[in-house]
């Protein structure tokens, strides 16, 4: 029973002891999956090619290229315009299943999905057969090329809308009704209304889903490499250094250069979770949208169009998949879903790829969801939430390939009591997990900051542990946000490529390098047939969720409700 | 009590879920398994394997196969603890340089002496053994060209007319090997002066640098361009595929790379790589190359592969591949800042 006097130093109570100690672990685990493997890489930039030391000469050289200049600029103007695209599609298209009355709405959920269901290959390939020399659609360029910046930015746009969608659907999920039946009895304007309530509500989940665009266009290099032409970008500057010409020491420079974004990221968020507060108070009443026509209308309309654009780009690449040599003999066969002729592995790279996943979803859902509530509710002990915070935010800023290649030195160092785990599936999971770790965490932290801190603060007087009320009433909440968490690392998880090409090893191929070994060896479209049983699996899994989600989990919701 | 329910049942299936990839199990057989890196086509690795573990039954082969770079930047990596026994099929330029870093352990296979000495690393005992060569030729698109009234090309010189503006594909040297043996190809033949001076003007008629040696041919083969310069062995599997493609040999000659064997430094079954490493130079195997590649090391080999022009050996350039490995930063340089740095969008 100590005494609160404000101003004296309170002793740390058992709760706080035992949640210090969870960050001092989380940050250990996060610098055994991110830090150092991250850093073994990085150090090479200060090594010339055989190991020796250097300072600084590599940057040197490196700045004083004048291409370096051209793909900075670049890249920051695809991610820009990328960006300036994605946020506002995805907000409005995130207000439409939040806050009207949508037909449907669990298909449009489904369908804004679709994109991270699919490996970066697919959308390529859709382009190509839509808008490429020989596509359908070329006339609609109007004499351009999708090779460059057209072609960047259409699949840039195509491939991050989903994750944008993610981020704000769960920011503006939870709003307090009572705030919007208030402005209403003061007779605020529908328009003063979304200026001062919606939008600041949901002003945190709008920085967020636009810096892990914004980042996520800088780091991608499979979608420039496919269809970027001449377009350089900082991304396939690491590649051609990397995979071109094994050069780890220039390719650590760019990786370097890389985490600027990232960093800058990072700052931005500090500043703007100062200023966050608690949308879900213990005593908020959740915001059910009323039917109203022409804005039902309007926004139904809407996300028809983009679901619509989304479902052109795969029903391209489901019947590239059926057809027998583009274009010149457009008959239509199964025999591209026979993937035992094109690779050796056969169908066993596709359930490796279902293994990973699953152990991905959920060692990874675990590790995020618990840090980012550790990081959330610890109370003082700035100094290491803010490395964890920092942690976090990294893997956001890194191409697969610098990380991929990181894992190499580090977990194959000669002495790494980790080694055993290299060449293992356990690798891929840690892998995957670490590369996706930003996105988990954002959502995860967005659900916990809408949770009134008066839940911790009834529990502690009524003596109730922390962890108690944890798993009693704070992960029950946050459900929905838990699931869309391994449901995201699960997609990605089939999906990514960049960084475990380097990993696998014989007996643990998964289908998304499969299916870029396949695309090289010229087999276009049984590449497209593995992309689309990849994306059918992710689409089930998720169909499998939304199901879950309205007969099962929408009770432990029910008390939202009034 | 709905939420201890779905806990519990979460729970459940974490378990089943972690269970699934736990330990696999115990391999019970008595056969070496080897780990052999490799850039070997895909579909190749199956009658490879076969046919290798048909003659040695007690060694087992396990691929790692991807393409050039990666299997490269992957060996390289891992240089310090290394993870292969081998390298079966990897280009001579990357291997090379691991033999200068002393990553590999020389070995002089059985029936190396059989084989066309170009096909040989020059060492006692070898470094690495040739098994086969790959060119860089011009793919060009008999249906496009026909329809928009462009002749085939005969020669390199030919590649800078204006009527083929626009409509070129090759690989980036900076990202491709074939795209700097390509590079290398024409500063060999030309001389270094009037090399760079053919690039300025073949650079008008390139549409696209790709990050990849195959990639041009086969962009067209599909008729997403006129002309790609690039690896031989896709452009002619695409024909067979039914591709309208025809394969250009430039009268001048042809750059041209060889896909190598070696011994990893380290391997703990030197044993059995030594045993791949006289397989792989032995007259069976070469009669496996020869299926797919125009040209093989054993001398006297039936070729085989279909689509190809004859005599090949013939149109290869003198290629000095110690001068390419030394002149490759200073030439990427050059390259990269004549044809790189202003290859931003093309003006609309």
């Amino acid at each position: 029973m100590s005494l609160v006097v404000p101003g004296l130093k309170v002793g740390l109570s058992r709760d706080d002891l035992m949640m210090r100690a969870g960050v001092v672990l989380l940050a250990a685990i996060l610098l055994m999956m991110l830090g150092l493997p991250l850093w073994a890489l990085l150090a090479k930039g200060f090594e010339d090619r055989d190991g020796k030391f250097v300072g600084l000469a590599n940057y040197v050289s490196y700045f004083s290229t004048p291409a370096l200049f051209q793909s900075a600029l670049n890249s920051l103007q695809v991610a820009t315009i990328t960006t300036l695209i994605v946020v506002p599609l995805a907000f409005l298209y995130a207000y439409a299943l939040t806050r009207t009355v949508l037909p449907m709405r669990w298909l449009f959920q489904g369908i804004s999905l679709i994109p991270i269901f699919a490996p970066s290959l697919l959308p390529g390939l859709a382009l190509i057969y839509l808008f490429g020399t020989q596509g359908f659609f070329k006339a609609l360029l109007g004499g351009g090329s999708i090779y460059g910046i057209d072609g960047i930015v259409i699949a840039q746009v195509f491939y991050c809308f989903p994750h944008a969608t993610l981020i704000l659907t769960t920011a503006l999920a939870t709003a307090d009704a009572r705030l919007y039946e208030a402005a209403e009895v003061l007779g605020t304007s529908k328009r003063r209304i979304f200026f001062t309530v919606t939008l600041p509500g949901a002003k945190y989940g709008l920085i967020s889903a636009a810096l892990v665009v914004f980042t996520l266009v800088i780091t991608d290099f499979g979608i420039a490499k496919v269809i970027g032409g001449n377009f350089n970008v900082l991304a396939t500057d690491v590649y051609k250094k990397v995979i071109g010409q094994q050069d780890f020491s220039m390719g650590a420079v760019v990786g370097m250069v890389l985490l600027a974004p990232a960093a800058l990221a990072f700052l931005v968020d500090r500043l703007v979770q100062r200023k966050q507060v608690a949308l879900l108070t213990a005593r908020a009443v959740p915001l059910v949208p009323r039917p109203k026509l022409g804005r039902d209308l309007f926004f139904t309309a809407f996300c028809l169009l983009v679901s619509a654009a989304i479902l052109t780009i795969l029903g391209m690449a489901i019947w590239g998949s059926l057809i027998k040599y583009w274009p010149y003999n457009l008959s239509l066969t199964l025999d591209n879903y026979d993937f035992a002729k094109f690779d050796a592995n056969g169908w066993d790279s596709y359930w490796n790829s279902v293994r990973m996943a699953l152990g991905a979803a959920v060692f990874g859902t675990l590790l995020m969801f618990t840090g980012a509530w550790l990081n959330e509710k610890t109370r003082g002990f700035g100094m290491m939430r803010g490395v964890v915070q920092f942690l976090a935010f990294l893997p956001m800023a890194v191409p697969g390939l610098v990380l991929g290649l990181g894992y190499i030195f580090f977990f194959n160092a000669p002495g790494n009591p980790l080694g055993f785990l290299y060449a293992t599936m356990g690798i891929l999971v840690l892998n995957t997990v670490a590369h996706f770790y930003t996105v988990g965490h954002l959502t995860a932290a967005t659900a916990l900051k809408q949770i009134d801190p008066e839940f911790e603060a009834v529990s502690a007087s009524l003596k109730v542990p922390i962890w108690r009320t944890f798993v009693r009433v704070t992960a029950p909440i946050c459900l929905p946000a838990i699931l869309d968490i391994a449901i995201y690392l699960f997609v990605n998880a089939m999906t990514t490529v960049s960084s475990v090409i380097f990993l696998y090893a014989p007996d643990t191929k998964l289908a998304s390098v499969a299916a870029v070994n396949i695309e090289e060896a010229g087999t276009t479209a049984a590449a497209a047939a593995l992309c689309v049983v990849i994306v059918l699996t992710s689409a089930a899994v998720k169909a499998a969720h939304l199901i879950a989600d309205r007969f099962l989990f929408a009770r432990l919701q029910v008390w939202r409700r009034r | 009590m709905i939420d201890r329910t779905i806990f519990r049942r979460a729970t459940l299936a974490g378990a089943a879920a972690l269970a699934m990839f736990g330990l696999a199990s115990p391999a019970f057989a008595q056969k070496t398994k080897l780990t052999v890196y490799t850039a070997l086509e895909n579909d190749q690795l199956d009658p490879f394997k076969k046919a290798f573990e048909a003659d040695n039954p007690t060694i087992e082969i396990a691929w790692v196969r991807d393409s050039t770079g990666v299997v490269a930047a992957k060996l390289m990596a891992e240089k310090d603890n290394p993870r292969a026994d081998i390298i079966w099929g990897l280009a001579a330029s990357n291997v090379g340089l691991m033999a200068s870093m002393g990553m590999l352990e020389p070995y002089t296979p059985a029936g190396a002496t059989a084989l066309n000495p170009m096909f040989l690393s020059g060492k006692t005992p070898q470094t690495w053994v040739g098994m086969d060569a790959y060119l860089s030729l011009v793919c060009f698109n008999t249906a496009e060209g026909k329809k928009n009234n462009k002749p085939v090309p005969t020669s390199w010189a030919d590649l800078i007319k204006p009527e083929y503006k626009d409509s070129i594909v090759m690989p980036n040297p900076a990202s491709s090997g074939t795209g700097y043996l390509t590079v290398a190809a024409w500063l060999q033949i030309m001389g270094e002066e009037a090399g760079w001076k053919y690039m300025d003007a073949l650079h008008q008629n390139i549409a696209q640098y790709i990050h990849s040696g195959s990639a041009p041919c086969v962009q067209a083969a599909k008729g997403e361009r006129l002309i790609g310069i690039g690896l031989d062995t896709r452009g002619a599997s695409e024909k067979t595929k039914g591709a309208p493609l025809e394969l250009v040999i430039p009268k001048e000659g042809l750059g041209w790379e060889l896909e190598v064997t070696a011994i990893v430094k380290g391997t703990k079954n030197l044993e059995a790589a030594k045993k791949l490493a006289d397989w792989a130079a032995s007259k069976k195997a070469n009669e496996l190359y020869a299926k797919t590649y125009p040209i093989v090391a054993y001398p006297g080999v039936a070729i085989t592969p279909p689509n190809y022009p004859p005599n090949l050996e013939k149109v290869m350039v003198k290629n000095d591949v110690e001068w390419m490995a030394k002149n490759r930063d200073r030439i990427l340089a050059e390259w990269t800042k004549r044809y790189d740095g202003k290859s931003a969008p093309k003006a609309k």
